[in-house]
């Protein structure tokens, strides 16, 4: 009947596991929701997949580069559908106006956040999952085949997804349903500068250090690499992890202070537009 | 040795964007006691409250709350109190028990099923366990809230309006259970309402806040004495007029 005694310990798993099973909860209870998470990777992979097979049959280069638009639009799927996973769990809390419940709970800010980011892994798997399964039916590209490779561009990725989610979460929790729409599409101002679907070097000169600054460049980079040249490059992927540590610790840092500031201005209690 | 308060407030200040809601307030509140936070629309009652919780960081000033300092020691206490807002919602899609199963969660509940089974029995919502929160009337809705609220056995628990848009017959069978809580587990309630009827039934002391400051603060029977007046609700409104009648002779 009381509460447990480690109940006001730093860390809990059992608030994480808490937060997870709330999140579970929804996406059970929602065919739509579960609906969602598959339909929009499906479509762009089919897209994609299509126009790859009319440009493999009609250029030379592409026909030597089996594979790597279906290979761009499943992995910049991970990235998009990290993000979003990371984010609509977080605006779940603040559809159902439960964010207030959650504040005066003892659930740590960093739980909740391992929480979001755990959910985010589980909605990504429900939706790209079976549409790897579909681009190996249909196209005969098969992700997993990237091996390891594929650790590596999946970890640097979910990392990205997650230092802008959290970064999202801290500007709607401070500024409300209003900044909403910046968690759907601020991944978007990322896509033309990461190159997810041709090498930095199409870019004009000036603008290359710009893409070199963002880590999925280099996994798409790496990608095209190991696709066209089948060659795998450690150094991309190292220098993709340091910018992301930067980038992650820039979105946790960003949301601690969108937070209290949330606490400053009273938006913790009004989380309407 | 006189007990430490469940709730210390000093010189208590919020200022949004110029404006006071809470203007250099301070009361502490004995444990085991309940108490009415009562005021009209505006009266900074809820922003009080959420300065008590640590949702809201007060321009100046200082909360303590069972002893930590809020909100910056929040982690140390939180887990032995709870709240009730018609500012907050239980998410809507989950059924009854799967929120009280969350929360009991992170609150860090013993026995939570048994918890969740004893919790629904006295409030009435065993036949409603399974069904989603967001299908339930009203005064249901207060009562999941309720039972949220007194899920981890708080020894402090805040209410803001907690009957606000019940029907009476409603209203009264929550203000049963909460009084029966408070005697049973000797718990502090303070709870702002700008309903008269139940803050003078539930409370043995009463602050009565209007425009951000404590207007006054007595015991029920006392205010009805030096007012010269049979009800709350005109001691409110004898409050409430005095400060527009001396502005109006100020004009």
């Amino acid at each position: 009947m009381s509460a447990y005694p480690d109940s006001a310990q730093a860390f809990s798993p059992r608030r994480v596991a808490a937060m997870m099973l709330r999140y579970w909860y929804l996406l059970r209870s929602s065919w739509p929701r579960l609906i969602e998470l598959i339909y929009w990777p499906t479509v762009q992979m089919i897209t994609w997949g299509f126009l790859q097979v009319y440009v493999m049959q009609n250029a030379g280069f592409f026909a030597r580069a089996g594979g790597t638009l279906i290979g761009a639009v499943l992995l910049w799927d991970i990235l998009f559908r990290g993000q979003i996973g990371f984010s609509v769990s977080f605006l779940e809390e603040m559809w159902a106006r439960n964010i207030g419940n959650l504040m005066m709970s003892p659930l740590r800010p960093f739980e909740f956040v391992l929480a979001l980011m755990a959910m985010s892994i589980v909605r990504l798997s429900i939706g790209v999952i079976p549409v790897t399964v579909l681009a190996f039916l249909f196209f005969g590209f098969n992700l997993y085949g990237l091996g390891l490779a594929l650790v590596a561009f999946f970890l640097n990725l979910m990392l990205t997804s997650w230092a802008v989610g959290i970064f999202v979460s801290g500007l709607v929790l401070r500024n409300g349903l209003g900044a909403e729409n910046l968690a759907w599409s601020i991944m978007f101002l990322f896509m033309p500068l990461t190159c997810v679907y041709y090498p930095v070097s199409t870019l004009p000169v000036w603008l290359q250090p710009a893409a070199w600054a963002l880590p999925p460049t280099y996994v798409f980079e790496g990608m095209r690499a190991l696709l066209i040249e089948h060659t795998f490059r450690a150094d991309l992927m190292l220098d993709a992890l340091a910018l992301n540590v930067v980038f992650f610790a820039a979105g946790v840092f960003g949301f601690l202070t969108l937070l209290r500031a949330a606490r400053r201005n009273g938006s913790l209690m009004q989380t309407g537009e | 040795m006189p007990l430490s308060p469940a709730i210390a407030v000093e010189r208590l200040v919020k200022i949004y964007k110029k404006v006071p809601a809470v203007d250099g307030i301070s009361f502490a509140i004995a444990p085991g006691t309940i108490t009415g936070l009562l005021g009209g629309n505006g009266a900074g009652k809820t922003t009080t409250i959420a300065m008590i919780m640590g949702l809201i960081t007060p321009t100046s000033g200082r909360v303590t709350v069972l002893g930590a300092q809020m909100p910056d020691q929040r982690y140390r206490v939180l887990q032995r109190m709870n709240f009730e807002s018609p500012y907050v919602e239980m998410p809507m899609r989950l059924t009854i028990r799967q929120n009280l199963t969350v929360f009991g969660m992170l609150y860090g509940v013993h026995d939570l099923p048994e918890r969740i089974e004893e919790l629904a029995d006295v409030l009435d919502l065993s036949a409603l366990l399974d069904r989603p929160t967001g299908k339930l009337s009203a005064g249901q809705k207060t009562r999941v809230s309720l039972a949220k609220a007194l899920l981890n056995s708080p020894e402090l628990l805040l209410l803001d309006e907690p009957t606000a848009s019940l029907d009476p017959d409603t209203a009264d069978w929550v203000r049963t259970r909460l009084e029966r809580y408070c005697r049973d587990r000797r718990a502090t309630i303070l709870l702002a309402s700008h309903n008269m009827n139940e803050v003078e039934r539930l409370c043995e002391r009463v602050i009565i806040m209007k425009q951000g400051r404590i207007e006054d603060d007595d015991t029920p029977a006392r205010l009805l004495s030096r007012y010269g007046r049979r009800t709350l609700e005109e001691v409110f409104l004898d409050v409430a007029r005095r400060r527009d009648e001396a502005r109006e002779a100020v004009q």
